[in-house]
C-alpha cells in the first residue's frame, strides 16, 4: 500500500483537517507521501515531514498554485498517481472541490467523508444526514477518498522523519481566476476542532442576540455554531453553520440554544460527547437526542447561564 | 444561450429516512420523493438568469428510474423549458452521471451548466467537479450567488473559511449552494402548462456510457442512537450537572 494525501494549508499554516487524513490514512498502510501545493511554503513542507507516519512530503512551491484553484491542482496529483494504490484528502470545501476531479480523471469512484476505514478496500461513511451508516467496498484499482476530519485523531507532529522533495509542474491555464476571499477573524478556538461549541438558532430573532451566545462561549472559551435557519436570516455568516450541509462537529460539550433539531442540522452534530439543548418548545427534537435538556426562555436562560459560570469561575480562582 | 440544469429524485428531506431490517438499503416503499433541494436552488437560478435575459433555454436532466420525470415536471412547472430523461437504476453513481451529463452537453451545448451542490441521499458532493474535469469547463463549486457579465462570470463560494469569488470563463459548470436564492413555487397555470412541455427519453446504453456501478454496497446500517437525556429544572441545575456528573466545564 502507498498512499497519497493532499495537504490542506493556507500557505502559512498546516490545517489541523491533513493531521486527521494522515491518522486516516495509517490505517490502510504505512508508506505515506503528502503532496504540498501552494506559494512560499518551504516551512510547511518541512513541518509536515516531521509529522508522525510521513515518509515523504512532495512540495510544489509556485506563486501559480497560491490560491488552491481545483483546476491547477488535479493535474498534479493526476501525473503522480500511478506510483500509489490510495489518495487521500480531507472532506473539507477544499478536498472536496478537489478530489473528484482526480477520481474522474482516473476514472475511479470516489468515496466520499470516510468516517471508519475497515480494510484497505471497505469503508464506512455516512448517508442521508447520518441517519444511515454505508459500508461499502471499492472495486477499482486505485482508491480515491476523503475522509471526515472530525472522525479521526490528530497525528503527532513531532516524530516523523520524512524527507522533503520538491516538484517542477506547469500550471495549467484553467479560465477560472481568485479574486477574493472575505474570512471571518477571530480569536475564539476554530468551530471544526473546539472542545466546546454553543451554537444559536432561529430562536436568537437577531443578529444582536447573538452576543448572547458569544457572552456564554467566551466564558467556555468556546467556538460559535449556528443552524441553517440562523444563517439563511443573516444572524451569522455561513462559516457558523453546523449541519449536512455545513460543519460537522463533534465536541466534548456542545450547547444548543433555540435550536429545534431538524434532521439537517443533527447531522452535523449528533456526535458529539454531550449534548445540551435549550428551547422554548418542550416538544422539539433536539430534546430527543440531549443529555441535558432545559425547557426556558433563551433570553431569561442565557444571562443565567453566563452568571452561573462567573460564579463558577470564581469559585475556581 | 441554453442552460442545462440536472435535478434529482431523492426520498423528501422532512422525511425520517429508516434502514431497511436485512440492511440492505433504507426504505423506500410508500416513502414522499422530491427534488434533491439544492437541485430546486439550480433551477432557480437558471430561471433568474433567462428572466435577466441573459439566455434563451432552460433544459432539465435527471437520470434515473421512469418516475424521474415526476422531478422534471416539477422543474418544468416552475418555468424551465423541455426536459431530458436518461433512464438508469436509481443507485447510479456520480461518476457514470458525470460521464452521461458530459454526453448531452455535447449534443446539446449549453453555454452554463448549474447543477445542486450535494445530493441530500448519498451525500457524495461529487458530480458538478467530475462534469468539470471530463468537459475540461471551469468549475465554480458552493456557489450563493453567481454573476453573469458578457463572456465571464464572477461567482461567491461558501468554503470552510467564509466567501471565496472567482472569476470563470463561460461556458462554466457551477454546482449550487442552498443560500443562492429562494426557490419559487409553481403556479396551478404553470403546473398545466407544463404537462404539455416535452420530456426525452433515453438510456445510457444509446449514449455510450457504462454505468456499472464501481462501488459495492456491503450494507446499509443504523447509526448507533443516542439515549434521551434527562430535562434539568433550570440553570443552576443544568450547570451543576456540567460541571459535577459530566465533567465538561
Amino acid at each position: 500500500m502507498s498512499i497519497l494525501i493532499l495537504a490542506e494549508h493556507n500557505n502559512t499554516e498546516v490545517k489541523s483537517s491533513t493531521l486527521n487524513t494522515i491518522s486516516a490514512a495509517s490505517k490502510v498502510g504505512s508508506e505515506i507521501d503528502v503532496l504540498v501545493v501552494g506559494s512560499d511554503i518551504e516551512n510547511i513542507a518541512k513541518e509536515i515531514a516531521n509529522y508522525q507516519h510521513v515518509s515523504k512530503v512532495i512540495s510544489l512551491d509556485n506563486k501559480n498554485f497560491e490560491h488552491a484553484i481545483a483546476e491547477k491542482i488535479d493535474p498534479v496529483i493526476v501525473s503522480m498517481a500511478e506510483k500509489y494504490s490510495h489518495i487521500f484528502a480531507p472532506a473539507t470545501t477544499f478536498g472536496k472541490n478537489v478530489m473528484p476531479r482526480v477520481a474522474v480523471k482516473l476514472d475511479v469512484a470516489q468515496i466520499s467523508d470516510v468516517i471508519n476505514i475497515e480494510s484497505e478496500d471497505t469503508f464506512i461513511r455516512p448517508i442521508y444526514a447520518g441517519n444511515a451508516l454505508a459500508t461499502v467496498k471499492s472495486n477499482d484499482a486505485m482508491k480515491v477518498i476523503t475522509v471526515r476530519p472530525t472522525s479521526f485523531d490528530v497525528v503527532a507532529k513531532e516524530g516523523g522523519s520524512g524527507i522533503v522533495e520538491t516538484l517542477n509542474f506547469e500550471s495549467s491555464d484553467t479560465f477560472t481566476e481568485f479574486l477574493d476571499r472575505e474570512e471571518s477573524k477571530s480569536d475564539r478556538p476554530e468551530l471544526s476542532t473546539a472542545r466546546i461549541v454553543v451554537s444559536g438558532g432561529r430562536g436568537l430573532q437577531s443578529a444582536e442576540n447573538f452576543k448572547l451566545i458569544s457572552d456564554i462561549a467566551d466564558k467556555l472559551n468556546a467556538a460559535i455554531g449556528a443552524s441553517r435557519a440562523a444563517v439563511d436570516a443573516g444572524y451569522v455568516s455561513n462559516d457558523y453553520q453546523v449541519g449536512q450541509t455545513g460543519k460537522v462537529v463533534v465536541p466534548d460539550l456542545y450547547i444548543a440554544v433555540g435550536i429545534s433539531g431538524a434532521i439537517q442540522h443533527l447531522a452535523g452534530m449528533k456526535e458529539s460527547k454531550i449534548i445540551v439543548a435549550i428551547n422554548k418548545d418542550e416538544e422539539a427534537p433536539i430534546f430527543n437526542i440531549a443529555d441535558y435538556g432545559l425547557s426556558a426562555d433563551l433570553f431569561e436562560a442565557l444571562p443565567q447561564l453566563s452568571s452561573e459560570l462567573d460564579k463558577l469561575n470564581s469559585i475556581e480562582k | 444561450m441554453k442552460i442545462l440544469v440536472t435535478v434529482k429524485r431523492v426520498i423528501d428531506y422532512n422525511v425520517q429516512v429508516r434502514v431497511k431490517a436485512d440492511n440492505s438499503g433504507v426504505e423506500k416503499e410508500n416513502v414522499k420523493m422530491s427534488m434533491n433541494p439544492p437541485d430546486e436552488n439550480a433551477v432557480e437560478e437558471a430561471l433568474r438568469i433567462k428572466e435577466a435575459g441573459k439566455a434563451d433555454e432552460i433544459i432539465i436532466l435527471s437520470i434515473g428510474e421512469e418516475k424521474c420525470q415526476e422531478t422534471i415536471r416539477t422543474a418544468l412547472a416552475m418555468g424551465a423549458d423541455r426536459g431530458i430523461l436518461i433512464k438508469a437504476t436509481d443507485d447510479i453513481e456520480p461518476l457514470a452521471v458525470s460521464k452521461l451529463v458530459s454526453k448531452i452537453v455535447e449534443a446539446e451545448k449549453p453555454g452554463l451548466i448549474l447543477m445542486g451542490k450535494q445530493a441530500i441521499d448519498d451525500d457524495s458532493n461529487q458530480t458538478a467537479q467530475m462534469t468539470s474535469a471530463l468537459l475540461n469547463w471551469p468549475q465554480a463549486t458552493f456557489a450563493s450567488k453567481i454573476d453573469i457579465e458578457e463572456n465571464t462570470a464572477i461567482v461567491t463560494r461558501e468554503i470552510d473559511e467564509g466567501l471565496e469569488r472567482v472569476k470563470v470563463n463561460m461556458p462554466f459548470i457551477a454546482s449550487c449552494d442552498l443560500r443562492l436564492n429562494e426557490p419559487r413555487y409553481a403556479s396551478l397555470p404553470n403546473i398545466m402548462k407544463a404537462k404539455k412541455k416535452p420530456i426525452d427519453i433515453k438510456s445510457a446504453e444509446e449514449l455510450g456510457v457504462d454505468i456499472k456501478p464501481r462501488i459495492e454496497n456491503i450494507k446499509i446500517s443504523e447509526p448507533p442512537t443516542r439515549q434521551k437525556g434527562v430535562m434539568v429544572a433550570d440553570v443552576a441545575e443544568l450547570v451543576q450537572k456540567l460541571k459535577y456528573e459530566a465533567k465538561v466545564i
